[in-house]
């Protein structure tokens, strides 16, 4: 299992260098100046020559080979550099909207699995009767709503019905936790509600799948009680697939919540990444790349590991 | 001669100003109107969103309302507009001051008791070094007031409490330029250990003291009992939450903030009314920032006058006026000086104008002969826009224009940054631009307009030595009709030249809780912003 480990740690590193090759070079393909968003904003009048020593001063001037290396550099140190738009570390940049991005990431995982996995296993156990049929048109619209306009309509409704909106910045869990869930609870279930029908469909076709295996067959022949034969034998496989999803769509949450995180006002990740990019503060969006690299290889690897614990056909193969 | 910046009768400009400020286009009571008799109620935190993130916390070295709206509240100028009077300007650090006969030096004496926020004394030798950073920044520093104060000699100190300005000319808009809310007062102990000391600081003299920001959250000021102003401010503190204008709607209406200062659509403004009902005021005027069509006049066949102004003839700047402005933030059509403002001209001398005549069959003949002569009559090419409302709007609105004299024209919508890259490097053809200014002030308007040699925000690449001629001749004349005169002049040359031409101005239209107080409207977003006023009712 060490060594299974071990290989794939290895192979993390040549994906991320290539991640970090591509980000870097792209970005520099790319038009736009952030010196120019920086300084002729709102009419304000500058010269050629404040542009010029502006850049200078953000290195932007250096060969890009230089520019690049020194971010390599900075990246084996774990230094980030700094972000061109507001002169702060990326770390720090990063490191306030992180907190919240997981949150709501891992309060929409939490959701979405105590949703998706009853409604996924009862839909394969009574399949084509009313109960799947229901759960099927739930999972369905799940996909079909993208989830900032569900929460643009769940806003309304507490608007509509409550005359109250929830809080537009953040409070940290443990310093108020109503304040804390009365913000992101309904982000949480706009976003939780996509990925409960993602998983959902997921476990439902493999719970479909794993009850017609030979395994399945044997255990009922032998006389084990149904709920027993699902419970033991049939989720504990059909579980994997799932894993897989679950993994990915929480990977995909922390880079991926742009719009939802507009909607309800959050101060998240993906929101940094979108003001990164129009501004085009490189140095920004390279780290913001890196981590989401870091982020999904690590999900796969967390999976991989997993799978390396519920399946041994994996680890010993 | 002397000039007593307090209790003066109302100026003539302030009175030329007032119909756009009182008389908003719905009809709605004037604040200043509906708050008279009540008395400033002092403590609560005003809560109010801003959409942008600050680049920066020094106000000398950017132009975006983005560092105003937060940073303002914690610095002093030397003059400034006086509250809910635009554009009358009375001092703020400056107590009095006195302009000499030649108009060629500026004497101000500044308020005796002013501290900054560490407890020091401000005195003459701040507002000379701040000036100093502004006119003439050390290297490393970034001042976007440069071009402003390229006028001004020496700044004398002769006093603690007096400082003097020897200008190498006469300028007619000096005195806006010195109540410009860019000009902060930083403390000169503190440039002198760092002159970037106020990029990522925050130490000055205004009624508020900084307490935190939480880059992408929030921003936090509380009163300063130092403040130079008895009893003010009225406010325990502020606080100044990020958030886009989506977002700001539903907070609003929600009662999560209590203002925003820099404007909203009809639209929204109708959805937060019907939210707040009765706890809603709105506030309109007209403002100051015009869309623009601006050629790339380096290139074919933008380099030729007729078919700019076929282009800018046959938009029907009256007709678009009236049905923008009921879904969008484009509102008033105008010159290149504001509508409304003292030196704009009136309805019937912009019907001269190429392109602001009201019959439109008539200008879209002329424009397609006009083409026809240029050799044009096919032609096609691609507007560069912002990918932000309503900047949209109005590049849609001009396709559809186009379109009906046989022009084609690709509509494509870049980023921010993209937009800027296109202008700076002239990789355009045409495109939607913006301008705004803190005042009216002819000088500070009519620069987008003169050659590219003279000023990189006249992005149309034009060379026009008749215009800049005018420029500077109005910048110097100091009798108010002459240099309207002068400005008429500069606008006729400038729309028949056409290098770049205003399609219409925006209308701004702020929402507020009826709590909020003693704030002042403006025709521009840049002023007032120092909350000292401000006060929160029960």
């Amino acid at each position: 299992m060490l060594r299974y480990a071990a290989r794939r740690i290895a192979l993390m590193v040549p994906t991320l260098l290539g991640v970090a090759l591509l980000t870097f070079f792209m970005l520099r393909v790319v038009p736009g100046d952030i010196v120019e968003v920086k300084l002729r904003s709102d009419g304000a009048q500058v010269t050629q020559e404040m542009i010029d020593s502006e850049r200078a001063r953000l290195g932007l001037d250096r060969p890009l080979v230089v520019q690049f290396g020194d971010w390599m550099r900075g990246l084996v140190t774990l230094d980030l550099g700094t972000s061109m738009w507001t002169g702060r570390p990326v770390a720090q940049e990063i490191g306030i909207r992180l907190g919240l991005t997981m949150q709501v990431a891992f309060m929409a995982a939490v959701i979405a699995v105590l949703i998706a996995v009853p409604l996924g296993t009862i839909s394969a156990l009574w399949r084509d009767t009313w109960l799947d049929y229901a759960v099927r048109i739930f999972t369905m619209a799940g996909l079909a709503v993208p989830s900032f306009w569900l929460g643009m309509l769940v806003i309304l409704g507490l608007l509509s019905v409550f005359h109250w909106s929830p809080p537009v910045t953040y409070t940290p869990f443990w310093r108020s936790p109503l304040e804390n869930i009365s913000q992101l609870i309904w982000p949480a279930l706009a976003v939780g509600y996509r990925y409960a029908a993602v998983v959902a469909r997921m476990v439902r076709s493999s719970v479909i799948e794993v009850m017609r295996e030979d395994y399945i067959r044997t255990a009922r022949a032998k006389g084990v009680f149904e709920r027993l034969v699902v419970a033991r034998h049939a989720m504990r496989n059909a579980m994997l697939p799932a894993i897989t999803v679950v993994g990915l769509e929480f990977a995909f949450l922390i880079g991926g919540l742009v719009v939802t995180e507009q909607v309800f006002n959050l101060n998240g990740i993906g929101r940094l990444f979108v003001e990164a990019v129009s501004r085009s503060d490189f140095v920004l969006v390279q780290a913001l790349v890196m981590l989401l690299a870091v982020v999904f290889v690590t999900m796969n690897l967390l999976i991989d590991m997993l799978y390396g614990v519920l399946d041994p056909r994996v680890r010993h193969g | 001669m002397t000039q007593e910046p307090r209790g003066r009768p109302l100026s003539r400009r302030a009175a030329l100003a007032l119909p756009a400020l009182v008389l908003p286009a719905l009809g709605r009571t004037s604040p200043a109107l509906a708050q008279q008799g009540e008395s400033p109620r002092r403590g609560g935190i005003l809560t109010f969103a801003v959409a942008a993130e600050p680049p920066t916390y020094d106000l000398h070295a950017t132009g975006t309302f983005a560092v105003m709206h937060r940073v303002a509240p914690h610095y002093s100028t030397l003059l400034r507009y006086e509250p809910g009077n635009y554009p009358n300007i009375v001092g703020d650090v400056a107590q009095n001051w006195t302009v000499a006969e030649d108009r060629l030096t500026y004497t101000f004496k500044l308020h005796p008791n002013i501290k900054f926020h560490d407890g020091t004394a401000l005195t003459s030798e701040d507002v000379k070094a701040s000036y100093d950073r502004m006119r003439a920044p050390p290297e490393g520093v970034v001042s976007n007031r440069q071009p402003s104060f390229a006028q001004i000699a020496t700044i004398e100190t002769p006093d603690p409490l007096t400082v003097a300005f020897r200008m190498k000319e006469v300028d007619a808009s000096i005195m806006d330029t010195f109540a410009s809310p860019w000009n902060s007062i930083f403390s000169a102990a503190r440039l002198r250990a760092d002159p970037n000391f106020p990029a990522r600081n925050i130490m000055g003299s205004g009624p508020f003291r900084f307490v935190e920001h939480v880059a992408g959250s929030h921003w936090v000021g509380e009163r300063f009992d130092g403040y130079f102003r008895e009893g003010k401010p009225y406010l325990d503190g502020y606080r100044a939450i990020t958030m886009s204008p989506a977002a700001m709607v539903n907070a609003l209406s929600g009662r999560q903030i209590m203002a925003e200062f820099r404007g909203f659509t009809p639209n929204e403004r109708d959805r937060i009314v019907r939210a707040l009902g009765q706890d809603a005021r709105v506030q309109e005027s007209s403002w100051m920032l015009h869309m623009i069509l601006t050629f790339n006049c380096e290139r074919k066949p933008f380099n030729d006058p007729r078919v700019r102004r076929a282009l800018s003839l046959a938009i029907d700047r009256w007709g678009g006026s009236q049905s923008l402005s009921k879904i969008s933030q484009l509102g008033q059509v105008g010159g290149l000086v504001r509508p409304g403002s003292e030196w704009s001209a009136t309805p019937k001398e912009m019907e001269q104008w190429p392109g602001y005549g009201r019959d439109m069959a008539a200008n879209r003949a002329e424009a397609k002969r006009l083409l026809k002569e240029a050799g044009a009559e096919n032609l096609s090419f691609t507007l560069m826009d912002r990918n932000h409302q309503p900047y949209v709007t109005a590049g849609i609105f001009m396709i559809d224009q186009w379109r009906q004299i046989g022009v084609k024209a690709e509509h494509q919508q870049v980023e921010l940054s993209a937009w800027y890259a296109a202008q700076n490097s002239g990789n355009f053809e045409a495109f939607v631009d913006s301008f705004t200014q803190f005042s009216d002030d002819p000088t500070n308007v009519l620069v987008k307009y003169i050659s590219y040699d003279r000023a990189e925000v006249a992005v149309a690449r034009a060379t026009d030595r008749e215009l800049d001629r005018l420029f500077d001749e109005q910048a110097r004349t100091i009798d108010g009709e002459q240099r309207k005169k002068l400005v008429r002049q500069f606008e006729a040359r400038a729309l028949d030249q056409a290098y770049a031409v205003p399609i219409l101005w925006w209308q701004r239209i702020v929402v507020m809780n009826q709590q909020v107080r003693g704030w002042s409207m403006a025709p521009t977003h840049m002023i007032y912003q120092d909350l000292g006023d401000v006060w929160i009712a029960a």
